[in-house]
């Protein structure tokens, strides 16, 4: 899977991204705030979500961060690699460090999101 | 008196601090509630408490003793109490702080490696606070692994783990605790088929100690391929020293293992402290409950130790985590390590095997009595389960006041079995102390 | 670089120990053990499906090697008995030895937990005695002496709360109030025990927003969950307006007696309008924190608890000690949460301690305590940033945001106070200081040692202005330097290899250069 560009991409307050094709992952700003990966628990394929609801977990040695799914829907794939190699997550976050694959239930949901120029704004004024 | 209390002591610190008295540092607390009467004796020299404790300790009878019943009566070199209360690991603390605590870290990892090896499994943890919430912990593990709510627990499984079950899962609508029947000392097979049966599907974990409650060793490999079959995990609960002679919990399949150490290094104690033993297959490591050590290596690439996993614990993950679990039984795992260091593989094996024989001995005369039988059949490691003629409290409360505990009559926990005793023999009874045994039970009439 | 030459360094041979089943020999015995007088064919006994297949991989060692063995590693440990341990929360003061000579009298060493209470009746007296110390200190009507630890202690006390009101009906009250500074076992303790948890907004002075407070708490509120002084070293000044509330809500009131320390002898927590409380014992009184346990964690409760606390219990008929271990006697009891009474060894250390002090002893002590901390408030506050300029009760809180430039974290400063010989101070707790130090110096530690202390703390600010470097890469002089965290996570090693399987789970076996 060829790495998403950020651009195409829309964004969530909690600093997870989608993209078009329903492929979610963690922006860079959250990867560097995390530090190193150290392990991540994605859910099981089938598994149906509704926009907002704890998806995974993403642990560094001194914190666990939950992934919240962006939008509603049924996942379909997940990124076994970032289990093998968690370190992944912090290299390419748009790229190999993808975490799991949704099936969007509800297109419209994403308008409620933040495009990436948004969303920098959001990181560099907002103090979470 | 433990604080510094030169008069000068406080005059001057408080002067430092910049108040006139203590009570301008107290002030926000309720004037009213402040500094009331305790109603407390005064303090007592040291001299003084040594005297009172060790009255009251003198107090307490020591008859010869063959009660076991989950706390055991071994034998600890010298050796183990003397590293293990060395200032440095008794007073340390714990290890968050890895480069001022690789004595206690090494001291955890070298724990957890015997505890696996010994148990017969992957990896173990750091240990919890004895065999019985190790098993609540190892079932809490079992019901979020599968998503099933049900658990089996054999009738033979030690009562006090059980109502520990009881009370950790007992009131939540979620569980269902259900027992399987032990009509012949050790689990029944139709019964546990019919239990698997009736909640087909939604069976988390099957619980299986070995040797149980009444000293019997249960078919492990029989009961794993029925709970394996059902989707179920398998719980072991062993007694560590018996693993020395008996099939430990990995070589028949068990996904989890748990028990309490308390055979290999700690003294009966009225109970505690004892150490939760708990090990697993590799897959259920991060849902491991409480503290694991890890090795890595440190900046200039030498090998080291640290607390790791840490994610899963109650200080990072708060209400997600794993358990609740902070304090554990760290000082008595060091007990547990030297002593079984002391030991080696072979010390277990011929201390087990020792255990063995004398309780064999001591079953085989006493069944010889009139009236008295071995209750069950099946094989039993350094326990057993014996039927007494005639009142079973007078029988205990004769044998009392000829100076013998004769173990633990069982009906306080199964009223049926109300004319037996449960009779442990370990190697510190010498083959006189049998014959006492015996020959005093004999003369009862 | 230029590392300081430390003071107060452990002394001790400091050499790095390979893993003991590295220095296994085979055939080498440590212990012998007799020989059974009477013995049978092995497979006799028991057969052949039910023996053990594989030995464990244990080591083969002598006496000696075991004894040089731990004696070393216990060289590489920093412990109460020879540093400074200024750690916020965990109350690090000294260890009296005489405690542990007491719990190991043979006749409490051997006391079996179901022997006929006619042959325990010392130790079921000490026991009693321990509880109605805990009793008059508390202010709580009764307590459980069963909760092997302070978490196990807060998840007993919760599911007393829990009882009482399915005995009242109330099967609404789900919900446990914790605020945002509690400590992790709180919410985690709940969570098992399947309550919610709803968290309360601290001000930016340490003190419950009771705004926030107020807003939380109705009808569905179980408990409220509070620690006294709070995890910032403050006393709650609002306490009996949140207890009183709470009554009016039906909720009970729980404290988390971690800083007990701050409050024995001073103000008794019953007096406040609590209704549940667990003690940690190896905090305030003293017991071994022993590497990480064991420790005890006792619950008193209100007399209208009474009923569900857990079962066995040790009473008093006439001059006879009792103990009461069935739902028999205590129907409503929330049943047992370990095997047998509790930690006794510990409690017996615990009771020993309390003789050694007496009341003017327990008074003294929470004074004292709370003088020392104000101390070392006062000594700081123009070193760190305080989070509070009110007094502080046994430990003060800081923020280390001032003094962090260079890229240098409160982490580094921690680290490099190992290099004195002072264990650090408890860092990034409460999470709400961003930077947090928290210091809690106790009452058993001399002036000298808290100037002494003060005083490195600002030579290391120094540091931090001149050789940052020398901060941010220690300590230097500990037996390892940092450690690789992320390795030890992401590549677990967990023991030392089996004989068969592949070192994925398992530590490599690597010799350890000696150091001077």
């Amino acid at each position: 899977m060829s790495d998403k560009n950020p651009n195409d991409c829309r964004f969530t307050k909690s600093h997870e991204w989608v993209a078009v094709d329903g492929t979610v992952g963690l922006s860079d700003h959250a990867q560097k705030e995390i530090t190193d990966v150290v392990f991540v628990e994605l859910p099981k394929v089938g598994k149906e979500f509704k926009a907002g609801e704890a998806a995974a977990v993403v642990e560094s040695v001194k914190a666990a961060f939950d992934i919240y799914a962006p939008v509603s829907g049924k996942v379909t794939k997940v990124n076994n690699d970032v289990v093998k190699n968690p370190a992944l997550v912090n290299q390419s976050p748009y790229g190999t460090g993808w975490l799991f694959h949704i099936e969007k239930a509800n297109a419209a949901e994403e308008n409620a999101l933040m495009n990436h120029g948004d969303y920098q704004k959001f990181v560099s004024t907002d103090e979470h | 008196m433990f604080q510094p209390n030169a008069p000068s002591d406080e005059k001057d610190l408080l002067k430092a601090i910049g108040v006139a008295s203590f009570d301008e540092l107290i002030r926000r607390l309720p004037a009213r509630h402040v500094n009331p009467g305790l109603g407390l004796a005064n303090e007592m020299p040291e001299v003084e408490i040594t005297r009172y404790l060790s009255e009251l300790a003198a107090k307490n009878a020591q008859p010869l003793s063959f009660l076991g019943a989950g706390a055991y009566d071994h034998f600890s070199p010298a050796a183990v109490g003397a590293l293990a209360l060395r200032g440095e690991f008794a007073t340390a603390y714990t290890p968050y702080q890895p480069e001022a605590s690789q004595g206690t870290l090494q001291v955890i990892f070298e724990f957890q490696s015997m505890v696996a090896e010994i148990f017969g499994m992957d990896i173990a943890n750091a240990s919890l606070y004895d065999g019985a919430s190790a098993l609540a912990e190892a079932a809490l593990v079992a019901f979020r692994h599968t998503d099933r709510p049900v658990l089996l627990v054999p009738d033979a499984l030690h009562p006090h783990y059980r109502r520990t079950l009881d009370t950790y899962f007992g009131s939540a609508a979620d569980f269902k605790i259900v027992t399987v029947a032990c009509p012949r000392g050790t689990i029944d097979a139709g019964d546990l088929a019919a239990k698997i049966n009736a909640n087909d599907g939604n069976v988390a974990g099957v619980v299986v100690q070995t040797p149980n409650f009444f000293g019997c060793l249960e078919d492990g490999a029989a009961i794993a391929s029925a709970a394996h079959a059902a989707g179920a995990l398998v719980i072991a609960v062993s007694n560590p020293l018996a693993l020395g002679v008996v099939a430990p919990p990995g070589e028949w399949d068990a996904d989890i293992a748990v028990g309490d150490g308390q055979p290999l290094g700690l003294p009966v104690s009225f109970g505690g402290p004892y150490v939760g033993l708990f090990a697993c297959k590799k897959e259920f490591m991060r849902k491991m409950p409480g503290r694991i050590c890890g090795q890595t290596v440190d900046v200039d690439g030498k090998t080291g130790y640290v607390l790791t996993l840490q994610a899963r614990e109650q200080h990072i993950r708060r209400e997600k985590a794993n358990s609740n679990i902070c304090t554990n039984q760290n000082l008595c795992a060091t007990h547990f390590t030297i002593h079984t260091a002391m030991l080696g593989p072979e010390g277990l094996r011929e201390l087990a095997e020792l255990n063995l024989q004398l309780a064999h001995y001591a079953a085989e005369q006493l069944s010889k009595l009139p009236g008295c039988k071995l209750s069950f059949e099946t094989p039993y490691f350094n326990e057993f389960v014996l039927e007494v003629p005639g009142d079973v409290d007078a029988v205990h409360k004769r044998l009392l006041d000829l100076g013998i505990l004769a173990g633990l009559p069982l009906k306080t926990f199964y009223p049926k079995l109300d004319r037996h005793l449960l009779i442990n023999v370990t190697e510190r009874k010498t083959k006189a102390d049998i014959d006492r045994l015996v020959s005093a039970v004999g003369s009862l009439k | 670089m230029s590392a300081m030459p430390p003071k107060n360094r452990p002394v001790g041979v400091s050499r790095l120990e390979t893993l003991l089943i590295d220095q296994s020999v085979k055939g080498r015995r440590a212990m012998r053990v007799p020989e059974a007088p009477v013995a049978q064919p092995i497979d006799r006994l028991i057969p052949a499906k039910f023996l053990r297949q594989r030995k464990p991989r244990l080591p083969e060692v002598t006496e000696f090697q075991v004894v040089r063995h731990f004696t070393r590693l216990s060289t590489l440990n920093y412990s109460i008995d020879a540093n400074f341990y200024p750690l916020g929360s965990c109350t690090m003061k000294y260890n009296p030895k005489v405690n542990d000579a007491m719990a190991n009298l043979p006749g409490f060493r051997q006391a079996h937990p179901l022997a006929p209470e006619s042959t325990v009746q010392g130790l079921l007296e000490a026991m009693y005695n321990l509880e109605q110390w805990l009793v008059k200190m508390s202010g709580f009507a009764h307590f459980t002496l069963h909760p092997a630890a302070g978490a196990h202690g807060e998840f007993t006390g919760i599911l007393v709360a829990q009882a009482y009101h399915r005995a009242k009906g109330r099967l609404n009250k789900t919900k446990v109030i914790v605020p945002d500074s509690a400590h992790g076992t709180n919410p985690a303790s709940a969570a098992l025990a399947h309550l919610t948890v709803v968290t309360v907004k601290s001000q930016a002075n340490g003190h419950i927003d009771m705004a926030d407070f107020r807003a939380k708490l109705d009808d569905d509120v179980a408990l409220v969950m509070l620690t006294l002084p709070n995890t910032l070293g403050l006393f709650e000044e609002e306490i009996e307006a949140i207890t009183r509330e709470s009554h009016a809500k039906g909720a009970l009131v729980y404290l988390d007696g971690a800083n007990f320390n701050a409050l024995a002898g001073l103000i008794r927590p019953g007096d406040l309008g609590f209704d549940i409380c667990h003690i940690n014992l190896h905090k305030t009184f003293s017991t071994p924190h022993g590497g990480g346990g064991p420790g005890a964690g006792p619950v008193g409760v209100t007399k209208e608890l009474e009923p569900f606390l857990p079962v066995p219990r040790v009473v008093k008929d006439g001059d006879t000690y009792r103990v009461r271990d069935s739902k028999h006697h205590y129907p409503q009891s929330i049943g047992q949460l370990r095997s047998f009474f509790g930690n006794t060894g510990i409690l017996i250390r615990a009771y020993t301690y309390m003789l050694s002090l007496g009341e003017d002893g327990v008074k003294e002590m929470s004074r004292r305590a709370i003088i020392n901390a104000n101390y070392v408030r006062v000594r700081l506050k123009d070193v760190f940033h305080a989070v509070s300029n009110e007094p502080c009760m046994h430990e003060a809180v800081f923020s280390g945001t001032p003094i962090l430039e260079h890229g240098v974290k409160t982490l580094d400063l921690a680290k490099r106070l190992l290099d004195y010989g002072y264990y650090a101070p408890t860092i990034y707790f409460p999470l709400i200081v961003p930077e947090a130090l928290m210091i809690e110096p106790t009452e058993t530690e001399t002036p000298e040692t808290l100037e002494a202390f003060c005083a490195t703390v600002e030579e290391i600010v120094r540091e931090i202005k001149d050789n940052p470097a020398v901060v941010k890469e220690a300590p230097h002089t500990t037996p390892v330097r940092r450690l690789d965290e992320v390795k030890a996570a992401r590549e677990p090693m967990l023991r030392w290899t089996t004989a068969n399987e592949p070192a994925v789970y398992g530590g490599r076996s690597t010799e350890r250069a000696a150091r001077a």
